[in-house]
């Protein structure tokens, strides 16, 4: 931020002492919470049951899972060094701002859980080579650079439009790999650490996504229509770098094709969370039933009563819940 | 008779459930999130549409209006089925808050979609509903 401009003054002029009991946007408190009680480390994940499965992998799986993970490093960091800082200037609320705090650390325990994995499973090496693969491969610095001018704007609606694509698109191309171990059995304690990466990011896309749609809903029409026309037009731009990366990556495997409408389904999320209409077609975001499966491992049958395609009159395993709300 | 409502749903301030229900076009009312509104009552059969909260975990997913709402018992003899919004990226407990109610209401958990729903979501629950009540004597 020091070279490319002035930052643009703060919308909150001063400083106050916050105070969480006087909340100007109820959001604000609740998406606190629900990041708060998800906080976790990669301590907490036995990385190294693992070990066993890592050596079952080939030459080629194992640098393209080390690339894979040395590729969402490198997102975790943007995200964490200037993306979520860069939308504290513009928070309406005290409170946003501490939300953009814990989102700017929790990026950083992302970013570093991959070394954790790196140190568990992997030879020093192999991930030196990754990370020097990192620095040159033309399809993974664009994708930074994309993103990056939008955080060194000074358009405050288009730091949130690339903040929700990089939290709830550009993460999936990588995302897929350890889903597809899981499907096959292997690296499932690795899963269980991408699992809770995966679930935090959807908090985070849904709350920048939500201040998106507050501001935006404040701004003229014709700021509206060109604020949209430049958010397609930059999910097109990313989607067009992405295939290029999918395809560079996974075409050794021959899972390019699975890895794209898992690209699409999650653009379409993406879009969703800025408020906007689902851009692909159904019949391209149809993603491998087990590889949904792997996000939610032991679950039961999808619920589809109307379709009869679940399991039929599902009644809802029980659950534990707060009994001091139910009164009956 | 027509006019009953056939849905019954709540959604905060983000109106992911709200935007869904609206693209639905069928009848429907709100639970109300303001906390000095008067409660809603419903009178007649109706399925509920309620987002998950809490982001994974069991505690909090119920949203407390939705709580509030299903402890009158009168509304509550009314419930015949639950429809879920959430998000995959919570895995098992993507749609957790509509788990929860069928499980305690003893209603059948009949859809789950995201956010605000594909146009498909939208279709499915469409013809769901609509041939989810029986005919009109």
């Amino acid at each position: 931020m020091t070279d490319m401009q002035a930052p643009a003054a703060p919308k909150l002029s001063r400083i106050d002492a916050i105070n969480w009991n006087r909340l100007q946007d109820d959001k604000d408190l609740e998406v606190w919470n629900r990041l708060t009680s998800n906080f976790w480390l990669p301590e907490k994940v036995p990385l190294s049951n693992d070990i066993q499965s890592w050596k079952t992998l080939t030459a080629e799986e194992q640098q393209l899972t080390i690339r894979v993970f040395t590729g969402l490093t490198l997102l975790d960091t943007i995200q964490s060094s200037v993306g979520a800082p860069s939308l504290m200037p513009d928070a309406r609320t005290p409170h946003e701002e501490a939300v953009y705090a814990n989102i700017t650390f929790m990026e950083a325990v992302h970013a570093r859980s991959y070394s954790s994995i790196f140190s568990t499973l992997c030879a020093t090496q192999d991930v030196d080579d990754a990370f020097r693969w990192s620095e040159e491969n033309p399809t993974l610095q664009a994708k930074s650079t994309l993103i990056l001018d939008r955080y060194y704007s000074d358009d405050p609606l288009m730091r949130k439009v690339a903040s929700v694509f990089l939290e709830s698109f550009l993460f999936y191309s990588g995302f897929f790999l350890p889903m597809y171990w899981s499907s096959h059995a292997k690296l499932t304690n690795t899963a269980d650490l991408i699992r809770l990466i995966i679930r935090d990011e959807a908090v985070h896309g849904y709350y920048i996504g939500y201040k998106f749609q507050l501001a935006y809903e404040e701004a003229t029409p014709e700021r509206q229509a060109e604020v949209k026309d430049y958010a397609y037009g930059l999910l097109m731009e990313l989607y067009d770098n992405e295939v290029k990366y999918t395809e560079s990556l996974y075409d050794g495997v021959g899972l390019t094709e699975d890895v794209k409408k898992f690209l699409h389904y999650n653009a379409n999320k993406a879009l969703m969370n800025l408020g906007f209409e689902a851009l692909f077609p159904d019949t391209i975001t149809d993603v491998d039933p087990t590889i949904m499966a792997a996000l939610a491992p032991n679950a039961d049958e999808n619920h589809d009563f109307f379709s009869g395609s679940g399991s039929s009159y599902v009644i809802g395993r029980a659950e534990a819940t707060e009994d001091d709300d139910w009164a009956f | 008779m027509s006019t009953a409502p056939q849905l019954v749903y709540f959604s905060t301030r983000s109106g992911n459930t709200r935007r869904f229900i609206e693209k639905l076009d069928l009848p429907a009312e709100r639970i109300p999130f303001e906390k000095d509104a008067s409660p809603l009552k419903v009178e007649s059969p109706y399925i509920l549409v309620v987002p998950s909260y809490g982001g994974g975990s069991v505690a909090g997913a119920v949203p407390k209006p939705v709580i509030h709402f299903l402890n009158d018992e009168h509304n509550r003899q009314w419930i015949r089925g639950v429809i879920a919004a959430g998000n995959t990226n919570f895995g098992t407990a993507y749609g957790i808050a509509g788990r929860i109610v069928a499980e305690k209401c003893r209603v059948p958990l009949l859809y789950r979609f995201e956010l605000f729903g594909t146009a498909q979501d939208v279709a499915n629950v469409r013809q769901g509903v609509t041939s989810f009540w029986p005919p009109h004597p």
